[in-house]
């Protein structure tokens, strides 16, 4: 592992699966908590209609992707303030009408269905140097952004009303949320694909709490697991030659299974009752 | 000196009239009782007043300023009604919920800082929860929580102290304690309380002025006039402190 290591593509994969697992893992925390689980979801089905855009007028996937999603986003929550829609149906309206767009542009332009199939399911080990330096730069000002506004948004996150009182701009708080999950959402489908990313944001946070006795310490487990997931998820595909992304997501799983059965007696009881 | 100032603040709810004509001013040093049946509107006279809800008309003043231009909410603790009815899964100790006070000001890693830290634990102390920083809030009995979110509201030093049904569900043994701890902070501390009840009993063993609220306000005054007044007569013919707070 150690010599393959010197190879330039794997230390490219490397960083940015880490610092994307990280990403994912502070947002999904925020979340879930709120009750905002599926986002992740409904977001990256809108990533698809991005990425085949982008390969339909040939510019950078990622890019097409970061501002279709964050458009995306912005419009879900002004609808949800205006349009009375309850709970996840923006959402939900969204993520189908950008699996349909995404179909609709690859079945016009025929010839880029086998990398529209790399996005959907991930492959971190090609990713190339410019997109290494965009996704690092990005995922780099995400969690600088939450660390710099963690407070507040530890406090919306838990009493709403009490962090309004206190002075707290509530609004312009979610609307910073949807921007940083949309951008780590296009940023992690290079990850876990389009079809698999969501599971970053909400696994290793689910793990991360179910044996957290304080914010902080579900933030570090959360963080852990996925680092460990992405690193050992990498480490398995080269090993075994299978997708990454799938490895990924199902050692994620296991350490959310380890967690939930030691959490008996020490942390927080599973929400599911 | 006067702290709130309330001028004709009306409010309406989907054109129904919830707030009518209120004039009222809560002063420094006063623990004042908003008091009134289920309805009344006394939920959303606080929150007019903590700029959580607009008035439809009238003005609010805040420590001598329109509640437009008040900015300084550090000024202000709250602890709302139904405070803990919290997600008993969420995963924060005692020491991070006191600290989300901290952060609405222009420093917002000073809950971390030394400075913030001791104001968390001295803030722990006053409501006797010193030892429990450490504690998931979830484990907490509901007289403890609401003792952790009196904590959270003082942990700015605020001059006037907003308190809605604190109460609610919480056993007496626990109400009598957590009453005579207010006492101490308005009496020793010099805190301003303004407690939300529906509960007149409280008003008669700790409170200095009774704010009595049917969309209008039909009293406002001191507690002794209040005893003596037929608003109270009339309170209690109705067994008004029996009344289980539900909404």
């Amino acid at each position: 592992m150690h010599a393959l290591l010197a190879y330039g593509f794997l230390q490219r994969a490397f960083l940015a699966g880490v610092l994307i697992a990280v990403a994912c893992a502070v947002l999904g925390i925020f979340l879930i908590l709120r009750k905002d689980a599926m986002i992740g979801h409904g977001l990256s089905h809108i990533a698809f209609a991005g990425v085949a855009l982008g390969l339909f007028l040939n510019v950078l996937p990622l890019a097409a992707a970061l501002a279709v999603v964050i458009a995306a986003a912005i419009t879900v929550m002004k609808l949800k303030d205006r349009a009375g829609l309850h709970g996840d149906t923006a959402i939900g309206i969204f993520s189908s009408l950008g699996m349909a767009v995404g179909i609709l542009l690859a079945s016009l332009a025929k010839g880029f269905n086998v990398e529209l199939m790399s996005y959907l399911f991930g492959d971190i080990l090609a990713i190339e140097p410019l997109e290494v330096g965009l996704t690092v730069a990005l995922a780099a000002a995400v969690l600088l952004t939450v660390r710099l506004n963690y407070a507040k948004l530890l406090f919306m996150t838990f009493d709403r009303e009490s962090a309004r009182a206190a002075g707290i701009r509530v609004g312009r708080l979610d609307m910073l949320l949807m921007v940083l999950t949309a951008v780590t959402i296009v940023l992690g489908m290079k990850v876990a694909g389009i079809l698999l990313v969501a599971a970053l944001i909400v696994i290793p946070a689910a793990a991360g709490l179910q044996i957290a006795r304080s914010f902080r310490a579900a933030v570090r487990a959360s963080t852990a697991v996925a680092v460990v997931s992405v690193a050992a998820g990498l480490g398995l595909s080269l090993a075994l030659n299978v997708p990454a992304s799938a490895a990924i997501v199902v050692l994620c799983f296991l350490a959310f299974a380890v967690f939930s059965l030691r959490k008996k007696g020490r942390g927080v009881p599973l929400r599911s009752k | 000196m006067d702290l709130i100032v309330l001028r004709g603040v009306s409010f309406r709810y989907d054109g129904a009239p919830v707030l009518v004509d209120i004039n009222m001013t809560i002063r420094e040093g006063d623990f004042l009782a908003i008091i009134g049946p289920n309805g009344s509107g006394k939920t959303t006279l606080v929150k007019v007043i903590l700029g959580l809800l607009g008035p439809s008309s009238g003005e609010v003043e805040i420590f001598g300023k329109p509640r437009q231009e008040f900015s300084d909410w550090r000024k202000i603790g709250y602890v709302p009604q139904k405070a803990t009815h919290i997600d008993p899964f969420f995963p924060a100790s005692v020491e991070e919920v006191v600290g989300m006070a901290l952060v609405s000001n222009r420093r917002p890693r000073s809950a971390s800082g030394r400075e913030g830290r001791e104001r968390i634990l001295r803030a722990l102390e006053e409501v006797g929860m010193g030892e429990y920083r450490k504690w998931p809030i979830g484990r907490l009995s509901g007289g403890q929580q609401q003792r952790v979110f009196i904590a959270r509201a003082l942990v700015t030093s605020p001059r006037i102290l907003f308190l809605d049904e604190p109460t609610t569900g919480v056993d007496a043994e626990t109400q009598t304690s957590f009453y005579d701890m207010l006492d101490l902070l308005n009496r020793r501390e010099g805190l301003t309380i303004v407690l939300v009840t529906h509960d007149i009993g409280i008003v008669n063993k700790h409170v200095t002025s009774v704010a009595c609220l049917n969309q209008k306000l039909v009293y406002h005054g001191s507690h002794e006039d209040f005893c003596r007044s037929g608003v109270f007569r009339d309170m209690v013919g109705r067994g008004d402190h029996l009344i289980s707070h539900e909404h």
